[in-house]
């Protein structure tokens, strides 16, 4: 070992240099489709553009617009009840999980089969809760008539609409959460849980104490992906509404479509401000997660 | 003096190799993704190739929903030689951005402006032509031929008489008039023949350009006309919650009596069970006496856009699609109404009748979402929509509207 | 294992608990039941009103219209064509920034995590124009390659969040005592972290998997013709400019979603790896 030669410059800066190579492709890929993209959508926000002629530069005006739009205001309080309802399916996913965590036969037929709502596309999905929800002849309204003795047609009702639609939601995203899960569940640590049994511990205090905090990182996923979800929200909108009655379903997202690429929206600038909106709500939460990670991760 | 020659011939071979290339393909884009349009397309195609067998024709079909985001894109893109779209206010802002070809001359060299003259106004902007249409098809109030014999009611020709039908359906537990708001441009025919027959066809064209505001008294008197029909519960419960062909089958089972919508519903009424004889078809009544009775005719065109490669081939397209012997075939395959005024109509009775209103009409309407600028239109249609559940609303709506006109039409 | 194996628990509960699967799975699909009986309906039961009840006869011939009425089998393919490269991009770029992201601990390393998790939560509708213009000028347009490049682009992100954590929940006793041996890092991840990984990346592939095959929206932006466009797009194409044909649109999507469901079932024997944590002892 006397005679060794010196360290070469990639042995010496090896860990250093590291990492940024393992980033490199990923990295590159997802600043070119992603991150420059949204710089430039930024830049959009600031103009009066039909998507199809010259940019106007407008400055902040399209944000100005915003602000004294009363569609604005109701797509923002929907996406705050999504935000807040949809993470039902966190504790819904858990659920199923653990009720599917068990080795009888046939076990992984049930697994992919209460997976599928996830795997369907969301039109279909949404079609099918519409005809539940649709008046007169729809199994939902049907019951609620049953038990009530009226109807209610929950669609074509502002107060009740973004509940319709969060629910059917739910459905394809309780599969989500299960999946992760279950992933979640096949790599606990079973020393740590024959130990806890051993202390006697049972049921739900196993799952509070042990459980769920090995379960963190599948929680934590399933919160960001939920909440994802849930700002984005469009597909079911789109299918159920289209952000109707009369706009009270109106969500962010859809609002964005509206106005810049659907039928009836030539303006690619106001679009592109209320994204920039929407994101920056995103951007809120992303920064509580990531600081609520790191603590955590500072704390093992 | 070689070099000379030889770059010559070089220069004198790619220009004929890139005429060949040139001279032969057009590219067509469009949406007719049913089977029957899909069928009436192939049939075009195959006899335009028959009689230009030195142009090839590439056919891209989408579907129709995606379309109309696609063509945005492929539009800037990578245009075609031709595309599908629509007349009216729709084509506005693909002209206005220059991406659409004039196409004056095919009109000029064919007489066009005497055999689709119907269409020509809307096919129209700063005096040229855009585009050629192909087929349109009727509006009006298709109803239960057996119970309104049932109840002893005629077919109304004003509004007393379209009011008394409605009491008398009522009281009979039927509902008058079937509609499903939930997509919100079945309510944009409703405001339309309400505009129409109360203001008349200038008025409603004035009014969609956006040259009179949605506060003006005129306005106001439209929905106060239709409020006579909301109020007592004319029109279908819960019609936000559902789609316009789900509330087929409300008329298919007699619960409702009659339906203001396009032709293209008796095919889904036929479907669910109902009869020729059952189904019967009548021009919507008139309300002001006097008024010239303009009907709503949406148009299907085709055009070509300004980057199109080969725009000499796509003109004789645009000629043989609007011909009588072509357009009389299509249209007999889709069930619509040829533009071409020589063309044979289709004999079926419901085309026939719609036909000859058409062909005596004042004008045609090309429907809200059409006539209307865009974002006018969406927002006006969610007015009508809240009106049809909470008439009483009439004056915020109204003012809601005014207000998206102003910053449309500034 | 949690909860308690079952084969544990007495016999009533273990009756009980293999009733109450199939109830709760029968319980949990009924929409999708809904959506195979509307399947098997012909259009004249829809216009009639009958939705939900039995239907006047079974319509199979409505799948192979949705194989006349449009190239559904072509579209299926062009779905794989799109899907599978992207989920092997997107699943091998995420183990590598995963990678370098959990076990590294340079400065800049949050911020990178912060870029990648914050540019998977935009709304993707913005992207739309300045993505396709760049596919455009790239001459990517209308190609299934160019469909390819942007969703593992996009997907890269949300699996870098995915792995990082994964990576980091494994004991970096491993890395530590290969890196104590001279192990270089290269072989570090290829040999000691990337085997440990499989589950991770069965479980993203066929997150992957689903997102991409189930896309409309991207679909109907970046490709135009027949030639490249997946089977999402190509669904709605059964539906009718006036009338939706929802009996062969409901035909459609169980055929289209087969293949994620598939692929789920193959892939779950490699959720249950076992973990070699005995290398770490001693």
């Amino acid at each position: 070992m006397a005679n060794a030669k010196p360290a070469g410059f990639w042995k010496r800066n090896q860990l250093k240099i590291a990492p940024w190579v393992f980033l490199a492709p990923g990295g590159i890929m997802f600043l070119i489709y992603v991150l420059i993209p949204i710089v430039q959508s930024v830049w959009i926000s600031f103009h009066d553009w039909d998507g199809l002629g010259d940019k106007v530069w407008i400055g902040v005006a399209n944000y100005v617009e915003l602000l004294d739009d009363d569609t604005f205001y109701t797509a923002l309080k929907n996406n705050v009840l999504w935000l807040v309802l949809y993470l039902l399916a966190i504790p819904m996913g858990l659920a199923v999980a653990l009720f599917l965590n068990q080795t009888v036969f046939g076990i992984r037929l049930y697994k992919s089969l209460f997976f599928f709502p996830f795997v369907i596309s969301q039109v279909v999905v949404g079609l099918m809760f519409t005809w539940f929800y649709a008046p007169d002849f729809g199994l939902f309204s049907q019951f609620i008539k049953w038990l009530t003795g009226t109807e209610v047609a929950i669609l074509a009702d502002e107060r009740f609409v973004t509940y319709g639609i969060i629910a059917a939601g739910l459905w394809p995203q309780t599969a989500y959460c299960m999946i992760l899960y279950l992933t979640g569940l096949n790599n606990l640590n079973p020393e740590q849980i024959e130990a806890a049994r051993m202390d006697n511990a049972r049921g739900l205090r196993l799952l509070w104490h042990v459980i769920l905090p090995q379960l963190a990182p599948a929680t934590f996923i399933a919160m960001v992906v939920t909440v994802i979800g849930a700002l984005r929200s469009f597909d079911l909108v789109s299918i159920m509404t289209a952000g109707g009655p009369y706009g009270s379903s109106q969500v962010l997202s859809y609002f964005m479509y509206e106005q810049a690429l659907s039928e009836y929206g030539y303006r690619m600038g106001y679009g592109a401000a209320i994204a920039v909106v929407l994101f920056l709500i995103m951007m809120v939460f992303i920064t509580l997660f990531i600081l609520r990670m790191i603590m955590q991760e500072r704390n093992r | 003096m070689k070099t000379f020659k030889a770059l010559a011939g070089l220069a004198l071979s790619a220009m004929l190799m890139g005429s060949v290339a040139f001279a032969g393909e057009i590219v067509i884009n469009s949406d007719h993704s049913d089977p029957a349009p899909k069928k009436a397309m192939e049939e075009l195609i195959a006899d335009f190739q028959a009689k230009n067998p030195e142009i090839t024709v590439k056919w891209n079909n989408f579907d129709h929903e995606g379309y109309k985001a696609s063509i945005r894109n492929f539009l800037t893109a990578d245009p075609p030689d031709v595309v599908a779209w629509y007349a009216g206010n729709r084509m506005a802002p693909f002209v206005e951005a220059g991406l659409f070809e004039d196409v004056s001359d095919v009109w000029a060299a064919n007489g066009f402006d005497e055999s689709l003259k119907s269409a020509a106004a809307s096919m129209t902007m700063d005096g040229k032509k855009w585009g050629v249409p192909y087929t349109y098809y009727q509006w009006g109030i298709y109803y239960r031929a057996d119970i309104f014999a049932e109840q002893g009611i005629a077919p109304p020709k004003n509004w007393a008489e379209l009011l008394a039908a409605c009491e008398k359906l009522k009281a009979a537990g039927v509902t008058p008039f079937a509609i499903g708001t939930k997509a919100l441009w079945p309510t944009g025919g409703w405001f339309d023949y309400m505009d129409l027959r109360v203001n008349g066809y200038e008025f409603h064209m004035d009014l969609t350009a956006g040259q009179v505001p949605y506060t003006d008294p005129r306005v106001k008197a439209v929905f106060e006309k239709w409020a006579e029909l909301v109020k007592p519960g004319y029109y279908l419960e819960n019609h936000a919650a559902i789609d316009w062909q789900d509330a087929i089958p409300q008329m298919v089972q007699g619960k409702a009596a009659m339906y203001l919508m396009g032709n293209f519903a008796v095919a889904t009424m036929k479907e669910g069970g109902l009869t020729e004889e059952q189904i019967g078809f009548m021009q919507f009544p008139e309300i002001t006496a006097g008024v010239p009775m303009a009907e709503e005719a949406p148009t299907d065109t085709f055009h070509i856009p300004s980057g199109a490669k080969n725009k000499e081939d796509a003109k004789v397209f645009l000629a043989y699609l609007a011909s009588p012997e072509a357009q009389a075939k299509m249209n007999a395959t889709l069930g619509q109404l040829p533009v071409n005024n020589q063309a044979a109509k289709p004999s079926d009775k419901f085309l026939d009748a719609g036909f000859t209103m058409l062909s005596n009409a004042y004008a045609l309407a090309q429907f809200y979402d059409r006539d209307a600028d865009a974002e006018m239109a969406k927002a006006g249609m969610e007015g009508f929509q809240e009106f049809m559940v909470k008439p009483g609303e009439v004056d915020r709506i109204l003012e809601r509207l005014e207000k998206v006109r102003a910053k449309v039409h500034q | 294992m949690f909860p308690t194996p079952i084969h544990k628990s007495p016999p009533a509960a273990q009756i009980a608990y293999k009733v109450l699967l199939p109830v709760a799975l029968v319980i949990w699909l009924i929409p999708l039941i809904g959506v195979a009986v509307t399947s098997l309906r012909p259009a004249s039961d829809l216009a009639a009103g009958n939705y939900f009840g039995m239907p006047s006869s079974l319509a199979f011939g409505n799948y192979a219209d949705v194989f006349q009425n449009s190239p559904i089998g072509w579209y299926i393919l062009n779905s794989f064509k799109v899907t599978i490269p992207t989920v092997i991009g997107a699943v091998a770029l995420s183990c590598l920034t995963g990678f370098a992201l959990a076990v590294y601990g340079f400065r800049a390393n949050l911020w990178v995590f912060f870029a990648f998790v914050a540019g998977n939560f935009i709304p993707f509708q913005i992207l739309m124009v300045p993505v396709r213009d760049m596919t455009l000028k790239a001459g990517m347009y209308d190609t299934t390659i160019g469909l390819v490049l942007f969703h593992v682009a996009f997907q890269t992100g949300l699996c870098t969040l995915f792995m990082r954590n994964f990576i980091k929940g494994l004991p970096f006793a491993l890395i530590e005592s290969a890196r104590v041996e001279g192990v270089s890092e290269w072989r570090i991840f290829r040999h000691i972290v990337l085997p440990l990984m499989r589950p991770a990346i069965a479980a993203l592939s066929v997150l992957v998997f689903t997102f991409v095959w189930n896309d409309y929206f991207w679909a109907t932006v970046l490709v135009q013709g027949q030639h490249a466009m997946p089977v999402t797009a190509g669904l709605y194409a059964l539906n009718g400019q006036w009338v939706a044909a929802w009996h062969l649109v409901s035909a459609g999507s169980i055929v289209a979603a087969l293949p994620p469901v598939l692929m789920f079932f193959l892939m779950q024997r490699h959720f249950i790896a076992g973990l070699t944590l005995g290398a770490t002892k001693g």
